[in-house]
């Protein structure tokens, strides 16, 4: 047990411990682009691409940080590192594949100093996992962080029809809904034993 | 700009009503809701933001001549992380329950967008006096925000406030609002209330206005 | 403003942009560095103090502990480092071993539940339990630290190792709640079922692994002792 399986790892991130709904990670994407169905979805596409990229960096940082015996760089160095590639992978994607570019490119910039990816990057370093299962729970992230924003998304769009009292517009229903999916979360708890 | 000449008392005090970081602007919402489950974990966080804010914006505003324009946001970046990284250590070597209890959010204070916004927004533009007092104000703001929400969480959630009980024990409390969900809805309840009594203001003013315009007339 | 910010006419030369990003840091890294030189003592104290803690609240008789660890061989060695699960023997004042404390982890109901809990040589018997680290949920999850009939079950938990002690005799196992007929059952928590039975599994599998190794050669070692406060 002190060796999850991947498929548990990956339930625990997607759903139990959901990045969004349980860790409050990514909360500012989370409202600012939950308004519209498809950008939520292209935004989601984008952070799990992001959350991989720094999945693999945070590792490799990990590394020679441990072999140098220097956890004081930690913060310093993975947020520098994940932002400067991010950055980098934006550029050549721009050059080799700029249909992608367009699909996610614009949203890149606005995450690379997300809460969630470094939250991510955190996260795996404390529980100690390994090349393959940080991955997975990069992978699990994602799908999680997917998934919240797109439910977020299709409530909110019925919600603008919804006839809301003034005081309550905006942040404040928004709020609510989200606290509403977060207990709807909470009966995924158990799943991963 | 010698119109808006602003007191550096207003510099201070916007920080915690009028431009209030986690109520108005709605920033830094990810420590907002994570940590303040108890009270005692939500001043804890706001005071290490606003130790961050405070450093961050002295050092910005110190060095706003020295960093080109095209260097700046991975300088910024590189401040606020050393000084995150200070207080992380800082707050291990004050006391190691407090360090567990608030976890990895520590490390994530270099994400709130508040710092890097306000170092980005003003420290970067003003003399370091008003740097300071600028981020002293938001830092206020955000703890006393944090505390607020942490305070509402406690006493609901687990029925004390300070780890000091409440309630006769007959209380039933309401677990949810210890629970992430909880968060949430304690963060709604406040937002409504500032929004009360800001429609309450709004209202107040214009008819203030109706009044006076009657007069002109 | 007084002095508002130059505007740049021209693009910042390349010089200026090394200069100020090494400039920053190294500026930073002077002060991390010094930050980290300043606490890192009070911090590896209060580390300290703080397992050392959980160590006697779980083995009340234990006056100084020696952190173990296994050689290539399985032979039971003193750690040279702390362990991310630290197992410890535990010695009286007289230097008697009274118990040895164990530190184990496993998926709980909602995230991982890492747990310390002691072990007497004499009775064969989990003695002490503490929980280190849960995000069980509160009110149900987390009655495993609190609840008094659980927490009953740690007065002597039964662990004797089978004959030729290379297993434990009987698994450690949660029953529902006031089921308990055997002394080496938990006694369950009815709301807090998967944390009980987690409980119980982490305390098997820790003990499964540790156990025998302690119970073979953990009279024979020879400690050097750290005294605690």
């Amino acid at each position: 047990m002190n060796d999850p399986g991947y498929w548990s790892i990956f339930l625990n991130a997607a759903l139990i411990n959901n990045f969004v709904l349980a860790y409050f990670l990514g909360i500012c994407p989370f409202f600012g682009v939950s308004a519209k169905l498809e950008t939520a979805v292209r935004m989601s596409g984008a952070v799990g691409f992001v959350m991989l990229v720094a999945s693999v960096c945070a590792f490799g940082i990990n590394l020679i940080l441990e072999a140098i015996n220097a956890p004081y760089l930690r913060i310093i160095s993975y947020i520098l590192v994940i932002s400067s590639t991010v950055q980098l992978v934006e550029m050549l994607m721009r050059k080799l594949s700029p249909p992608t570019f367009r699909a996610l490119g614009i949203f890149l910039p606005l995450i690379t100093t997300n809460c969630a990816i470094l939250g991510l990057a955190l996260f795996q370093t404390n529980k100690g996992y390994g090349f393959t299962q940080a991955i997975v729970y990069a992978l699990g992230a994602g799908a999680g962080f997917a998934l919240a924003l797109v439910l977020m998304a299709g409530i909110r769009e019925k919600l603008d029809l919804a006839d809301v009292p003034e005081l309550f517009k905006g942040t404040a229903a928004a709020l609510v809904v989200a606290g509403i999916l977060s207990m709807g979360f909470m009966g995924f708890a158990g799943l991963g034993r | 700009m010698a119109l808006k000449q602003v007191s550096p008392t207003d510099e201070f005090i916007k920080g915690l009503w009028r431009e209030n970081p986690v109520f108005i602007q709605v920033l830094g919402m990810c420590p907002a809701l994570a940590v303040s489950n108890t009270a005692i974990n939500a001043l804890a966080m706001g005071l290490a933001t606003t130790f961050v804010l405070l450093m961050a914006g002295l050092s910005v505003s110190l060095l706003r001549n020295f960093i080109p324009r095209e260097a700046r946001i991975v300088s910024y970046i590189c401040i606020i992380a050393t000084f995150v990284t200070c207080v992380d250590y800082a707050i291990m070597a004050i006391s190691i329950e407090l360090h567990r209890a608030l976890g990895a959010f520590i490390a994530l204070i270099v994400v709130n967008c508040l710092i890097l916004g306000r170092s980005e927004a003003f420290a970067s533009k003003h003399n370091p006096g008003r740097a300071m007092l600028d981020a002293l104000g938001m830092g206020v703001g955000f703890t006393v925000a944090l505390f607020f929400i942490g305070v509402l969480r406690e006493i609901l959630g687990s029925g004390t406030l300070f780890g000091v009980d409440m309630f006769p024990d007959g209380f039933q409390t309401w677990t949810v609002m210890v629970l992430p969900s909880g968060g949430f809805f304690a963060m709604a309840m406040w937002l409504l209330v500032v929004n009360w009594i800001r429609q309450r203001e709004a209202n107040a003013e214009k008819e203030g206005d109706d009044r006076a315009g009657e007069v002109a007339s | 403003m007084n002095a508002p910010a130059p505007i740049e006419q021209k693009r910042t030369s390349a010089w200026s942009m090394y200069r100020s990003i090494v400039g920053i840091g190294a500026f930073c890294a002077l002060l991390i560095v010094t930050v980290f030189e300043a606490t890192a003592e009070r911090i590896a104290d209060n580390k300290a103090r703080f397992l050392s803690n959980a160590v006697a609240e779980v083995l009340p008789a234990s006056r100084s502990t020696a952190e173990v660890t296994l050689d290539a061989d399985g032979a039971l060695v003193a750690a040279a480092e702390p362990a991310d699960l630290p197992v410890f023997l535990g010695y009286g004042a007289e230097g008697e071993l009274v118990g040895a404390v164990i530190t184990a982890q496993g998926m709980g109901y909602a995230d991982n539940i890492r747990i310390l809990y002691a072990y007497s040589f004499e009775r064969q018997a989990i003695v002490g339990f503490k929980v280190l680290e849960s995000k069980e949920t509160p009110g149900l999850g987390d009655k495993v630290e609190i609840e008094p009939h659980f927490l009953a079950n740690f007065e002597a938990l039964d662990a004797r190792l089978n004959e030729d002690g290379t297993a434990l005799a009987n698994a450690i196992v949660t029953v529902k709640e006031g089921e308990k007929t055997e002394p080496w059952q938990l006694d369950g928590i009815t709301g807090a079922t998967i944390t009980s039975d987690a409980i119980g599994a982490i305390l098997h599998q820790g003990s499964s692994a540790w156990l025998p190794v302690l119970e073979r050669d953990g009279r024979l070692f020879q400690p050097a002792l750290s005294v605690e406060e």
